[in-house]
C-alpha cells in the first residue's frame, strides 16, 4: 500500500492551494460568526473575513498561542454545542495551568486520518502489528496512534508505557513490527532487549519504530538502526492541533504536513513575518476542519523550515524538516537569530569536540559579542600551537557557516564544561537590556 | 642506541585563566615529581605547558585524572657550552645538519646548561635526528640523565 488516500496525498500543488484557500475562507467565516474570541481577534487585527481573497491573504489574519488557551482554561474556545464533543485531552503544564482540547466526533476522525495517511507513509499496513507505548490517557500520543492505526487496518497492541521487559515479550509473542514511542524509550527499550538476551534484529519482527514527543536527531536514528536494525521515523504534532499527526515517509527527509488538513507556515519568530522555504522560524500551522477548537496560525513555538523541492515519495504535501529548538531558546546576537540547537549542530561536525558547550553573550558598546566555550576530546590535544590554533579557527569558520553571525571559540579541557540533569542551560546572557 | 636520547616532554592545554599555572605545579608538587625543563607558550586564550620532569608516566595519569588535556612528544636535549656563543654552536649545527627547530627553552638541570629541542622535520625521524646531532659533534643528554 503505497498511499492511504492516493488522490488526495499527491493532488497537484496548485490545486491543493487552491482546497486550502477554500477550507481557510470557511473556517474564517465559521469563527468570526461563532468565536467570540475569534472574532474580537480579527476586529482588533481590523480583518474581515471578506478580506481574505487568496492564500496569501492568510498572512493578514493573527495567530493564536498557547497562551490564549490557557488564559480560557478549561474551555472557553470550544465553538461547537458541548454535546458534540466526544473526548478531551489534557496536557500538563510544565509551565503555569494545563491545557484543555477538546474534539467531535469528525475532530478525532480527522486526527486519525492523519496518522493513518502517516503511518502508511512509513511503510505499515494490513498485516502489521503497531505496538503503541506511549502513555494513554489525558496525553494524546497513546490515543493517536491507537486510532491511526485501527484506521489503516494494523493490528494496535495498546502496550501504553512502562514494564519495558513486558514489552519485549510482547514484541517477541504477538510479532510486533511497529513500535511508536519516545526515542529515549525505544532507546531504553534497546538496552533492555539487550539485557534480555533478545537481538531485535534477528529474534524479533520489528522493522519500524514511531519516535515523537521529544527532541532527538539524526544521529539517534542512526545509532538505532546500528543497534537494532529498526528504521526510526519522526513524528510530529501537539496537543493543541489534535495529537502525534505527521510523520517523515520512506525518504526520511521532513515531514509531510497532509495540506488538506492542515496549512503550515514559517514565521520570523520577532517579527511575525512569514518566511520562505528554506528559511529557518517558528513552525506556525492552521488546522483547516477542526471543530470543537479551531486553531488557526497557531504558533507552535518550534523551530523548523519547510524543506524546498518535491518529495520523490509522490506526496505534494509540503515536509517540514526535524524540529530544531524552541523560539523560548532563541538568541538575537547583532540583530540575527541564533538558536543554541544550531550552535549544537554546527559542532557535531567538528570530530575534534564533544557535544558539550556553553554560550556567553556579552555587549561592549553597541555591539553583541558571542563567546562559544567548546570542549576538546581528550585525543585532540596535540604539542603543535598551530594546531591547536588552526583547530579554534575552524570552529569559528564552522559557526559562522551555519549562524551567520561570527563567534569566538574558546577551546576548553575535556569535562570541564558544566554538565546538565534535564533541560540544559548553556545560554549566560550578560546583556543588559 | 639513539632511543636513549628520547626525552618524553609533557604537553599541557592550559586555558588562560588566572590560577591555572598554580594548579599545574601543584599537581608536580603533590606527585613529587621534579621539573627539570619548562616552558610556556601562548596562543588565543589558551596556553600550552611543556615540561621535561623525572616521571613523567606518574604525572601524565595524574593530570588525566584531573581532566587536564596532555600530551607527550618526543624532544631532545642537547648540551650547550656555558661561554658566549654556547646557543650558535648548537643552532648552527642543526641548521648544517638540515634539522628544523620548531622549538626550544634552556634549562640548568644538569651540569652544563641544555637546550630542550623539539626538531619539526617530517621527514627525519627522531633516531635520523639524533644521529645526525651526534654526528655534528653536539652533546646530547640522555633521557635518564635528565631525570636526576
Ligand atoms: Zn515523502
Amino acid at each position: 500500500m503505497a498511499y492511504y488516500n492516493e488522490k488526495i496525498e499527491t493532488l497537484p500543488r496548485a490545486e491543493l492551494e487552491k482546497l486550502q484557500y477554500q477550507e481557510m475562507k470557511v473556517l474564517v467565516e465559521r469563527l468570526y460568526a461563532n468565536s467570540v474570541f475569534y472574532h474580537d481577534k480579527m476586529k482588533a487585527a481590523g480583518v474581515l473575513p471578506s478580506d481574505i481573497k487568496s492564500i496569501a491573504d492568510i498572512a493578514k489574519l493573527p495567530t493564536m498561542k498557547k497562551t490564549d488557551l490557557r488564559n480560557n482554561y478549561p474551555d472557553k474556545l470550544v465553538c461547537c454545542p458541548k454535546e458534540d464533543l466526544v473526548r478531551y485531552h489534557v496536557s500538563s503544564g510544565t509551565t503555569g495551568k494545563p491545557t484543555v482540547v477538546a474534539y467531535t466526533k469528525n475532530d478525532v476522525e480527522l486526527w486519525a486520518e492523519a496518522v493513518a495517511r502517516s503511518l502508511v507513509s512509513c511503510g505499515l499496513g494490513r498485516g502489521d502489528v503497531l505496538q503503541v507505548a506511549y502513555g494513554y490517557g489525558l496525553f494524546t500520543g497513546g490515543l493517536g496512534l491507537h486510532y491511526g492505526g485501527e484506521k489503516m487496518g494494523t493490528t494496535v497492541i495498546p502496550a501504553s508505557t512502562g514494564n519495558s521487559e513486558r514489552q519485549i515479550e510482547l514484541i517477541l509473542d504477538l510479532e510486533t513490527t511497529a513500535v511508536a514511542c519516545t526515542p529515549s524509550y525505544f532507546i531504553h527499550l534497546i538496552d533492555v532487549a539487550k539485557k534480555m538476551d533478545v537481538d531485535i534484529a534477528k529474534d524479533t519482527k520489528l522493522r519500524t519504530a514511531i519516535l515523537g514527543a521529544e527532541p532527538w536527531s539524526e544521529s539517534m536514528r542512526q545509532y538505532i538502526h546500528e543497534q537494532s536494525g529498526v528504521v526510526a521515523h519522526n513524528i510530529f504534532g501537539t496537543s493543541e492541533i489534535s495529537g502525534p499527526m505527521f510523520t517523515d515517509c520512506g525518504e526520511l527527509n521532513g515531514m509531510h504536513i497532509c495540506g488538506d488538513i492542515a496549512y503550515t507556515e514559517i514565521l520570523d519568530p520577532e517579527t511575525g513575518e512569514v518566511l520562505p522555504p528554506g528559511e529557518k522560524g517558528e513552525l506556525t500551522m492552521t488546522i483547516l476542519k477542526k471543530e470543537a477548537i479551531p486553531m488557526i496560525r497557531y504558533r507552535i513555538g518550534d523551530i523548523t523550515s519547510i524543506l524546498e523541492g518535491d518529495c520523490p515519495c509522490g506526496r505534494t504535501s509540503p515536509r517540514i524538516d526535524r524540529l530544531q529548538g524552541r523560539v523560548d531558546d532563541m538568541l538575537v546576537i547583532r540583530g540575527i537569530n541564533v538558536f543554541p540547537s544550531a550552535v549544537e549542530h554546527a559542532l557535531l561536525r567538528v570530530p575534534e569536540l564533544t557535544s558539550h558547550f556553553m554560550l556567553e553573550i556579552t555587549r561592549t558598546g553597541p555591539l553583541d559579542d558571542m563567546l562559544v566555550k567548546v570542549e576538546l576530546k581528550p585525543d585532540a590535544m596535540t604539542d603543535s600551537i598551530n594546531g591547536l590554533i588552526g583547530l579554534q579557527s575552524r570552529v569559528e569558520r564552522t559557526l559562522r557557516d551555519a549562524l551567520n553571525v561570527s563567534a569566538k571559540v574558546e577551546l576548553c579541557p575535556p569535562n570541564s564544561l558544566p554538565r546538565f540533569e534535564g533541560k540544559a542551560k548553556r545560554v549566560m546572557d550578560h546583556r543588559v537590556f | 642506541m639513539t632511543s636513549e636520547y628520547r626525552i618524553k616532554q609533557l604537553s599541557i592545554f592550559a586555558p588562560n585563566t588566572p590560577g591555572t599555572l598554580a594548579e599545574i605545579a601543584k599537581i608536580f608538587l603533590d606527585n613529587e615529581v621534579n621539573i627539570s625543563a619548562f616552558c610556556i607558550a601562548e596562543a588565543n586564550n589558551f596556553g600550552v605547558v611543556r615540561a621535561v620532569v623525572d616521571k613523567p608516566d606518574a604525572v601524565f595519569a595524574a593530570f588525566e585524572k584531573k581532566n587536564y588535556l596532555l600530551k607527550f612528544t618526543d624532544v631532545v636535549a642537547v648540551k650547550m657550552s656555558d661561554v658566549p656563543g654556547g646557543l650558535y654552536d648548537v643552532a648552527s649545527k642543526f641548521g648544517a645538519a638540515g634539522l628544523n627547530i620548531e622549538y626550544a627553552y634552556a634549562s640548568r638541570s644538569t651540569t652544563t646548561p641544555t637546550l630542550v629541542v623539539y626538531v619539526s622535520n617530517t621527514n627525519i625521524s627522531l633516531e635520523a635526528a639524533v644521529e645526525k646531532i651526534l654526528a655534528s659533534g653536539l652533546v646530547l643528554v640522555r633521557a635518564a640523565e635528565m631525570r636526576i
